[in-house]
């Protein structure tokens, strides 16, 4: 029998576990689009959210950034992450590039090495820059034409330079006729005939077709300049030579990153960059929860990641510190593909059956809410890219969300279905929610009779899965449930990939729905040819009508996230075109 | 047995993707790779060549260092080379040698810990059987050995790092950094992963000396008037070391491997890390690299108990 002495140790020993996991739990409650005031001294409430928050032109201090993942590469021709391509403008320099403004204002191409945009000839073929005076290496060398020829050249050396955007190769050279500058027998290995560099300050670039895009393959760190002499390959990753107001002090991979002042770097050459800190550091570190927690406790500014708070952390960060939280709009779009060629979906009835059946407000709770999950999707295009419009077909905003089951009732009759049909929808298990969201739509399809089965897959397998077609088939997939972004924001970059006949692939494929329409086809010839992107984007809310005239394609949610702004960044903005995240370029940390 | 435990290792983490259908080359690249291209880096890492090559290939790297060649593209990989980092181009070595120190600092330190609370609360508790001090601490340990490393790592870094303060988490450790920052950064790991073991231990060390204490050779060297520490350390405690001991080799060995939980908890740069990262990234020559570090360490470890248990057994000796 215990004594009462030993009662109370016992008493007080649980009293310790019970305090320990409440310290736990408190953090991982529940969530949702709570109003409540904060007590942070943050600059507001989504103050960096479309407009600038604490504006400043004061330098020094250091940048201190945290990631749970490290960039996928230093080397900014095999870099594909966005964080990465937002990140690289510390170091690396475009011919053009995104312009330093707030929201939907940053997706507009600016001159960045060059002194203009380009001037476009030869219909839509040719187009020619010249480059800015002062444009400097870290050695102070001058950054010439024949440097970004030489950069953009690499991306050819894909068994050395492996990984990146292939946008420049395909648009330049389709037939990938040229070998790369590592096997360019050249003497200065200049060898790639689509580029030309008359002189050191002007290089022009020979398309065999118009791509009204081209500016925007440019943009992407693909497109930097390389100095041939600092060119270590594969081993550029470790060190890359800086063109930008930054330069590498240290970097160890799935660790840390420094970057410091590049002294021959000068602002008068570079009028996109704030270049305000004195030094940026980085921590890759592992728990994210962790992170968070020491992105309230002030430890570091900003997360490098860029994909949103915890579970845990946004909650006390949007009770608490209120001030000092963004809810950003990436331009990700969830979505179900309707596969063309699995029965019943063959016919637009069953179709449009699935979207009035639908209930998105319901979708838009299990991912989190509307602050943390995102906005009840309409058009397939996210807000963010020109095309995206208030078009409704299926009334989906005008009933908030909520499902019209007497219309999917109607629908089912049309197509011959009227008790419903089984089908079965592939979610990715390593996608938070993915899973739980298929569930929720097999839950209310089922009330009309659409019976669901959902087969929760490896993400990392999913494009040997439903990216192939014959796998699709053999396994009686009808649906397909995931995420997509755009590589640019165009058209284009946002919708190609899955709606393009001509992109349908054995493996790999991202046209899951299987769609395969002449006239969408046709869209997107024509939208491409253009190279007024408000022309393009006319033509591209034509194809996003199509596509949901057609019930091709549903998108259900626009993600959002919660993203901590610390209270020291200045001059914090989000950026559209780095898909709702911070312009780290601009960041700075002195009020 | 080190070449089996390397042909095992190798077969399991770099020939089943092939066999699964997975390209390695494919791996290396990334998806948007030309045929050509593909079939260069096939050249160069010596995918094509039959398995024992390449097996034979990657052993004899390690001591003698190896050339990656495609044409006039060569990268040499000097001894020991376990490969490089498909993302990071760097020498698997180098990850390896920039991880072990901290491992082993980790597993050294946690051992120690748990090794010491855990024999002693076992010896203390099998002495005051029923006590109240026994059912105790069987209680705490069966909370140690049910709560994950992740829960109570992130409860003692809730508690001690972000409430009290009392202790500040270095970003990274390196061996640069200062002794201090080493024990800052590890005093918590430590007490989580020994609080997870040494209940184990505990309980482990309990039952086995309870048993020991009612054997006969017990009882007579206590009939003989041998004084009781005596009887406890020199006869019951050294018999009860042997079943402990034969855990405790297999959980150093793991640990060396690379305590994965704890390190990813509390951001330790060390082999457990280094194996989550590289699985994420698909970076197989990491992941080959730090699972046979793994196996190697487990390996060792069982060789050093094998060899311990004569010193602490002289029956092992005479058989």
């Amino acid at each position: 029998m215990p004594t009462s002495s030993s009662k109370r140790r016992l008493a007080a020993g649980a009293a310790l576990v019970v305090a320990a996991l409440v310290t736990t739990t408190a953090c991982g409650g529940g969530d949702g689009d709570d109003n409540s005031k904060g007590s942070s001294k943050g600059a507001g409430y989504d103050a960096a959210y479309n407009k600038i928050a604490n504006a400043s032109t004061k330098k020094g201090g250091t940048l201190k950034m945290v990631g749970k993942q490290d960039l996928d590469s230093a080397d900014p021709q095999r870099a594909y992450y966005g964080m990465s391509w937002d990140f690289m403008r510390f170091y690396t320099r475009q011919l053009v590039t995104y312009a330093p403004k707030a929201g939907a204002g940053s997706t507009e191409l600016v001159p960045d090495l060059a002194t203009d945009n380009a001037k476009i000839t030869d219909g839509g073929k040719t187009y020619t820059y010249t480059l800015r005076d002062g444009v400097t290496w870290e050695d102070g060398s001058p950054i010439t034409s024949k440097d970004v020829k030489y950069g953009i050249e690499r991306i050819w050396a894909k068994d050395t330079i492996t990984g990146g955007p292939q946008y420049l190769q395909q648009n330049l050279d389709p037939k990938l006729e040229y070998k790369g500058p590592y096997k360019d027998k050249a003497k200065d290995k200049l060898g790639l005939k689509a580029i030309e560099t008359p002189d050191d300050k002007t290089i022009v670039f020979k398309l065999p077709k118009p791509n009204g895009d081209f500016e925007q393959f440019l943009a992407m760190p693909s497109g930097s300049p390389v100095k041939q002499d600092k060119d270590t390959g594969a081993k550029y990753t470790q060190k890359p030579f800086s063109a930008g107001p930054y330069k590498f002090e240290s970097y160890k991979a799935n660790k840390k990153i420094v970057l410091v002042r590049n002294d021959k770097w000068s602002k008068a050459s570079d009028p996109i960059r704030a270049a305000l800190p004195d030094k940026i550091d980085v921590t890759i570190s592992a728990n994210l929860e962790e992170n968070d927690k020491r992105l309230m406790e002030g430890d570091y500014d900003v997360d490098l990641n860029g994909t949103g708070m915890t579970q845990s952390g946004r909650v006390t960060a949007v009770q608490d510190h209120r001030d000092s939280v963004d809810n950003m709009r990436t331009s990700f779009v969830r979505y179900v593909a309707l596969i063309h060629t699995a029965k019943p979906f063959d016919n637009v009835h069953c179709r449009k059956a699935v979207f009035y059946a639908t209930d998105f407000a319901g979708l838009q709770q299990v991912r989190g809410g509307k602050l943390a999950g995102g906005d009840i999707a309409n058009s397939t295009l996210p807000v963010s890219i020109k095309g995206h419009s208030d078009y409704d077909p299926y009334g989906v905003i005008e009933r908030k969300g909520k499902p019209d089951a007497a219309k999917a009732k109607d629908e089912l009759k049309q197509c011959g279905k009227p008790g419903g049909f089984s089908t079965k929808i592939t979610a990715r298990n390593n996608n938070p929610g993915e899973v739980d969201t298929a569930e929720a739509l097999q839950e209310q399809l089922g009330k009309v009779g659409i019976k669901l089965e959902v087969d929760a897959l490896d993400g990392a397998e999913t494009s040997a899965i439903t990216g192939s077609p014959k796998v699709v088939k053999a396994r009686g997939y009808g649906m397909t449930m995931s995420g997509w972004g755009p590589d640019f924001p165009s058209g284009q970059g946002f919708g190609q990939p899955l709606w393009d006949s001509r992109f349908l692939a054995d493996t790999g494929n991202y046209n899951e729905s299987q769609i395969k329409d002449k006239k969408i086809d046709g869209l997107f010839d024509k939208a491409i040819a253009e190279t007024d992107p408000e022309a393009a984007g006319k033509i591209y809310e034509e194809l996003d009508k199509r596509i949901l005239d057609q019930a091709d394609w549903m998108p259900f949610i626009y993600e959002k996230n919660i993203t901590w702004r610390g209270p020291r960044l200045t001059n914090v903005y989000m950026s559209d075109a780095y898909n709702g995240r911070y312009d780290y370029a601009s960041l700075g940390v002195v009020k | 047995m080190v070449l089996v435990v390397l042909l095992a290792t190798f077969t399991i983490f770099f020939m089943l993707p092939k066999w699964a259908g997975q390209d390695i080359a494919v791996l290396f690249a990334g998806k948007a790779t030309g045929a050509e291209q593909l079939a260069g880096i096939r050249v160069k890492l010596g995918l094509d060549d039959p398995v024992l090559v390449q097996f034979w290939d990657f052993v004899k790297g390690i001591p003698m260092g190896r050339d990656y060649v495609n044409g006039n593209d060569v990268t040499h990989c000097a001894a020991p080379c376990f490969g490089y980092s498909f993302r990071t181009e760097a020498p698997v070595w180098d990850t390896l040698k920039d991880a072990l120190p901290v491992t082993l600092a980790l597993a050294a330190g946690a051992c120690v810990l748990w090794l010491a609370a855990g024999v002693a609360t076992g010896v203390l508790s099998a002495l005051k059987r029923g006590t109240v001090w026994d059912r105790s601490a069987m209680t705490i340990a069966l909370g140690g050995v049910s709560l994950p490393v992740f829960f109570t790592g992130m409860v003692a870094m809730g508690v001690f790092v972000h409430s009290l303060g009392w202790v500040k988490i270095a970003d990274s450790l390196s061996t640069d950094d200062s002794i201090g920052t080493w024990l800052q950064t590890l005093i918590l790991p430590w007490i989580v992963l020994a609080f997870l073991n040494a209940a184990m231990y505990a309980r482990l060390t309990r039952a086995t000396m309870l048993e020991i204490l009612g054997e006969d050779y017990i009882r007579t060297a206590r009939a003989k008037g041998l004084g009781e520490p005596a009887v406890i350390t020199r006869h019951a405690l050294r018999s009860a070391m042997t079943p402990i001991l034969t855990v405790f080799g297999l959980d150093l060995g793991v640990l060396l491997g690379g305590a994965v939980l704890t390190e990813s908890t509390f951001n330790l740069p060390g082999l457990g890390l280094a194996a989550v990262q590289a699985i994420s990234n698909k970076d197989l020559p990491v992941i080959l690299g730090v699972t046979l570090f793994a196996a190697l360490a487990i390996a060792v470890a069982n060789l050093v108990v094998d060899l311990l248990y004569a010193v602490i057994d002289p029956r092992v000796r005479l058989g």
